[in-house]
């Protein structure tokens, strides 16, 4: 019997809804045309929660179609007011569905409901700041000689594809989808194969807010395949990548080969988390907690490379353990949990293959280091100590509960080993003193570089990575960079210059 | 407390509950002299109510609450929060618009179905633009040496006093709020005295909105008396007026005892040229809405016609048939009705003055030129569409604005004529220019005197253009991103990084 279009799930938390489980294209659910479904996993419980259709480069093919047809329709012509009123209209909708897309996100990625409520409500705020770019992207006049017009004008780019991951799945839906439509562009969105639920019960508002068919295109699918597709179409103008570097690399390498289509990537980190002798350690601690266990480390930023001034050093590690241990890991339903499962079985073994290879290599392990139970790919928040700066643990991302922690001397030090890396994603330091702050903030080689705090992002605020953690910002104003192309008009006001 | 509301019926039936108080502090108050301002129908010239006139120590009570709050709870807001609480006022006026509307026609006599579609539309969407832009409001960092790190801060005004006429009461509301709370002021509006009413039913939407006390205040007065209060207040950081020039003059000498900031929108007399080889359907359409929309009580009116000599009297006939087949005068709740009354008794008397003006002075009178008595039962302020031609640039009726329904038509030879012509003024705010040509419409837009140009329509403002005059028409631009300066000071932070003694 083949899956329907639509499945009756329920959640702990927000009790039965619907779950489409078809893609979303011009407005409508379909069945892919080579009715392909994959199984999604609860990632609590290992088991399924159920299957959704699968995107190939066929359906590819149809959704860039009709986000054309879009394109160089009606939303051509349409306003830009209007494109922020639709914005609000889904940011308004966002707040009003958020307890059920809470749910479903962490049904579907396994973070804590009270985690999830707050990505939702962070979801709606971006989409609505964008819907007030909306009306307020403007170009310039440029006044060269008397005898000429000129003007610039910030187009949209197009058909854009965008290919979203699977850490913060509806956050980084609207990141994408709020600064593409604010410029004018029409999307096609592939969401991550470990999470393509929430996306699809947010698609389902994109119809209920007002869009006109095919301006915003949904579907679910693999990189290999659907992602790969998106990639090297010769009809997208435009892809938008997060996920890892060695991905971003071949969505490079794919645009180049095809139709040279404009390419923003935000890619992997080891970003390191520094603390100086002269910081709140109280408050540090708490941030450096924050900073590499929220979302079970599964985040592009994570401060997974602590640095601690000799000076306090042991004492810090102890309160650190201390601290790390009080994080509740458990059942994201559940109102204490802080942490919950990895989001799949690759990213859990990937995560304990580095735990085994920092224990291979000498490094302590100060706290975790092991499964946590025996169902759901829950790991213990593992710290590493008594670290050299070649070990794999130190050098690639783990993207897990798993950090390395290590002393420092000078702040001269502290710069050298936060930039000796080739990612440059984010940063942190502690201190209380002014000019050690802004120093290092400037000397460090990383997009976001916070002060006192650690993974405090914010709509308005531009994000994106230095080196190869990416190409390009998101958020803020600078993210309409990314969806616009210039175009300079020249009008002649005068004769012809030659015979 | 009953004497803070009355309960109404409109002509077209809608009932309300109107507001009669001084709105301070998110708090209906009576004004300390108990003293009103009745505000009459200018359809038939019966009154409708009377409301709470503020004196000095209102305006006083008043700055305190708005600098209460501005220290307070609104300082610190984050700025996105504060663009959602004018999301919700946009969209609260979107859910009232018909009980606004209707106050509104009542009130100025404007038709009901414009201020439907398009005084209400302005209101919602303006404010609804700004929303956007509170936490879009960026300093700069400055690089200069690895010695310091430099920055500018967008800092709020403060208290900021507004006061705002009644020719789209409304409306010019919302130009005023927009990029003042946008940018994180808070506010002391003196509404006109002339439509007193509108203004009190949209204070209860600010308090529905969310806003904390004392951000938006709002007060009805004279102008002589609470808006001079508020032009010298020492509490006030700011004042925007919107109104005639000469009492805008008056603001800006009140105001230099203080050395406030100051921007005003006053009066203009902005000429609307017309090219032979422009498309001349249309010029006559724009040039109509142009002068006789609103009752031509527009600061932007484009009261001075100037037309090319070899179709000027193919201009004139067509004008006026454009003005006898569109100008329909009448009550304004009625859907068919063009034209409503002037706003008063003396701004009707003053229409009429200029008619007198205009035949004493020799100029030719081509249609209208006198009081209207046809509507209902003969009453109410209504003027005839009035067109007077051959009109030498001396006469008061070429060089000063009337602000009705009344335009003068002028001929011209060619471009320098023209353009002379348009810049012999004192006033500045708008202008309008129809011709195919697309040299020469912006060689022209960049030689008229003006704030704003027109190629090939008339009044065609948008909320998200800087709006606003040169010469005697202003100082400051509203609207747009350009709006969000006059409510902003720049603040430099230097930190010292390594310059040590």
């Amino acid at each position: 019997m083949s899956l329907g279009l639509s499945v009756q799930l329920e959640t702990p938390h927000a009790g039965k809804y619907e779950q489409p489980t078809g893609l979303f294209i011009n407005n409508e659910f379909v069945k892919p045309v080579d009715g392909k479904t994959f199984e999604v996993l609860n990632p609590s419980t290992e088991e399924v929660i159920c299957s959704v259709y699968e995107a190939t480069e066929k359906d590819v093919d149809i959704a860039v179609a009709a986000a054309r047809k879009a394109f160089e329709g009606p939303w051509r012509k349409e306003t830009p007011e209007n494109r922020g009123k639709l914005l609000n209209n889904l940011a308004a909708l966002f707040e009003k569905n958020l307890d059920i897309l809470a749910a479903v996100e962490s049904l579907d990625n396994g973070k804590a409901v009270s985690m999830a409520k707050v990505d939702i409500g962070m979801a709606a705020g971006c989409l609505r700041y964008y819907g007030g770019w909306a009306d307020k992207i403007e170009g310039k006049v440029i006044d060269t000689t008397p005898d000429t017009f000129n003007y610039i004008r910030k187009e949209p780019i197009g058909v854009c594809g965008q290919i979203i991951p699977w850490n913060f799945p509806l956050l980084m839906w609207s990141w994408k989808i709020g600064p593409a439509i604010a410029c004018g562009n029409t999307v096609v969105l592939k969401s991550a194969e470990q999470t393509p639920l929430g996306a699809l019960v947010a698609a389902k508002l994109i119809k209920e807010a007002g869009f006109p068919p095919g301006v915003v295109n949904i579907i679910s699918g693999f990189g290999k395949v659907a992602g790969a597709a998106i990639s090297s179409h010769m009809d997208v103008d435009k892809v938008a990548f997060t996920g890892s570097t060695v991905v971003g690399r071949q969505i490079l390498k794919a645009a180049a080969g095809s139709n040279l289509k404009k390419v923003t990537l935000e890619l992997g980190g080891k970003s390191p988390n520094i603390v100086f002798e002269d910081a709140d350690i109280d408050n540090a601690i708490s941030w450096v907690n924050f900073g590499i266990f929220f979302n079970h480390g599964q985040c592009c930023c994570a401060g997974s490379r602590i640095y601690v001034q000799e000076s306090i050093y042991d004492k810090f590690v102890e309160r650190f353990k201390e601290r790390a241990s009080k994080n509740v890991v458990g059942d994201p339903f559940a109102k204490d949990t802080f942490q919950g499962p990895q989001v799949s079985q690759v990213q859990f073994d990937r995560i304990m293959n580095y735990i085994k290879a920092g224990k291979d290599a000498g490094a302590k392990v100060e706290i975790g280091g092991n499964r946590k139970g025996d169902k759901g790919y829950f790991i213990e928040p593992t710290i590493f100590s008594n670290v050299t700066e070649d070990m794999q643990i130190v050098k690639e991302e783990i993207f897990g509960p798993v950090c390395s922690i290590s002393k420092f001397k000078t702040k001269e030090e502290a710069i050298r080993v936060g930039n000796s890396t080739t990612y440059g994603l984010a940063a942190a330091v502690h201190t209380k003193s002014l000019n050690t702050a802004i120093e290092v903030a400037n000397a460090l080689k990383a997009g976001t570089v916070w002060v006192n705090t650690y993974n405090t992002l914010h709509h308005q605020m531009p994000f994106g990575g230095f080196k190869e953690s990416g190409i390009g910002r998101e958020l803020g104003e600078d993210a309409l960079a990314n969806y616009t192309q210039t175009k300079t008009v020249s009008i002649r006001l005068g004769d012809a210059l030659f015979g | 407390m009953s004497d803070l509301s009355v309960e109404l019926t409109a002509p077209n039936g809608k009932k309300y509950t109107q507001p009669t108080g001084l709105f301070i502090n998110n708090e209906w108050v009576a004004s300390s002299k108990g003293n009103k301002i009745t505000s009459i129908n200018p359809t038939d010239e019966s009154e409708i109510a009377s409301v709470h006139a503020a004196e000095p120590e209102d305006v006083d009570k008043a700055v305190e609450a708005a600098r209460a709050a501005f220290k307070g709870p609104w300082r610190d807001m984050p700025s996105t929060e504060r663009g959602d609480l004018m999301y919700k006022l946009s969209q609260l006026v979107e859910e009232n618009k018909e009980v606004l509307a209707t106050i509104e026609t009542w009130d100025n006599g404007k038709p009901y179905a414009v201020a439907l579609a398009e005084d209400l539309a302005e209101v919602s969407g303006c404010l609804k633009y700004y929303a956007g832009y509170a936490d879009k409001i960026h300093g700069q960092v400055i690089d200069t040496s690895p010695a310091k790190l430099a920055y500018t801060i967008r800092e709020p005004v403060g208290v900021c006093g507004q006061i705002i006429p009644w020719n789209y009461p409304l409306g010019m509301a919302a130009w005023k709020l927009g990029p003042a709370l946008a940018c994180g002021n808070t506010v002391v509006m003196k509404a006109a005295e002339q439509t007193p009413l509108s203004i009190l039913f949209f204070a209860n939407l600010i308090k529905e909105a969310g806003f904390p006390p004392g951000v938006v205040n709002i007060l009805n007065g004279h102008g002589r008396i609470a808006g001079a209060a508020i032009a010298q207040h020492p509490g006030i950081d700011k004042v925007a007026f919107t109104g005639s020039t000469a009492t805008g003059k008056e603001i800006m000498k009140m105001a230099s005892a203080t050395m406030k900031n100051i921007t005003l929108e006053t009066g203009g007399k902005s000429p609307l040229l017309v090219f032979d080889d422009a498309d001349l359907d249309q010029a006559v359409k724009w040039a109509h809405i142009g002068i006789m929309s609103n009752m031509g009580q527009i600061c932007t009116a484009t009261s001075r016609i100037l037309v090319q000599e070899g179709i000027y009297d193919k201009f004139v006939d067509e004008f006026k048939k454009q003005v006898k087949e569109t100008s329909k005068i009448g009550d304004p709740f009625s859907d068919e009705t063009f034209q409503g009354p002037q706003v008063t008794k003396a701004q009707y008397d003053r229409v009429l003055s200029y008619i007198e003006a205009g035949k004493s002075e020799g100029a030719e009178l081509a249609m209208g030129g006198e009081a209207y008595k046809n509507v209902g039962a003969g009453k109410g302020f209504f003027v005839s569409p009035t067109v007077f031609i051959n009109v030498k640039s001396t006469m008061r009726v070429f060089r000063e604005e009337v602000f009705g329904p009344f335009v003068v038509i002028v001929s011209f030879k060619d471009e320098e004529e023209a353009l002379e012509k348009a810049n012999d003024t004192t006033y500045g705010l708008g202008s309008a220019v129809f011709t195919k040509d697309i040299v020469k419409a912006h060689r022209l837009a960049r030689k008229i005197e003006a704030g704003m140009v027109w190629i090939n329509s008339s009044q065609d403002s948008d909320f998200r253009i800087p709006f606003g005059g040169v010469k005697q028409s202003g100082i400051g631009r509203e609207l747009g991103e350009a709006g969000l300066e006059a409510y902003t000071n720049k603040k430099s932070v230097h930190v010292n990084l390594g310059t040590w003694l």
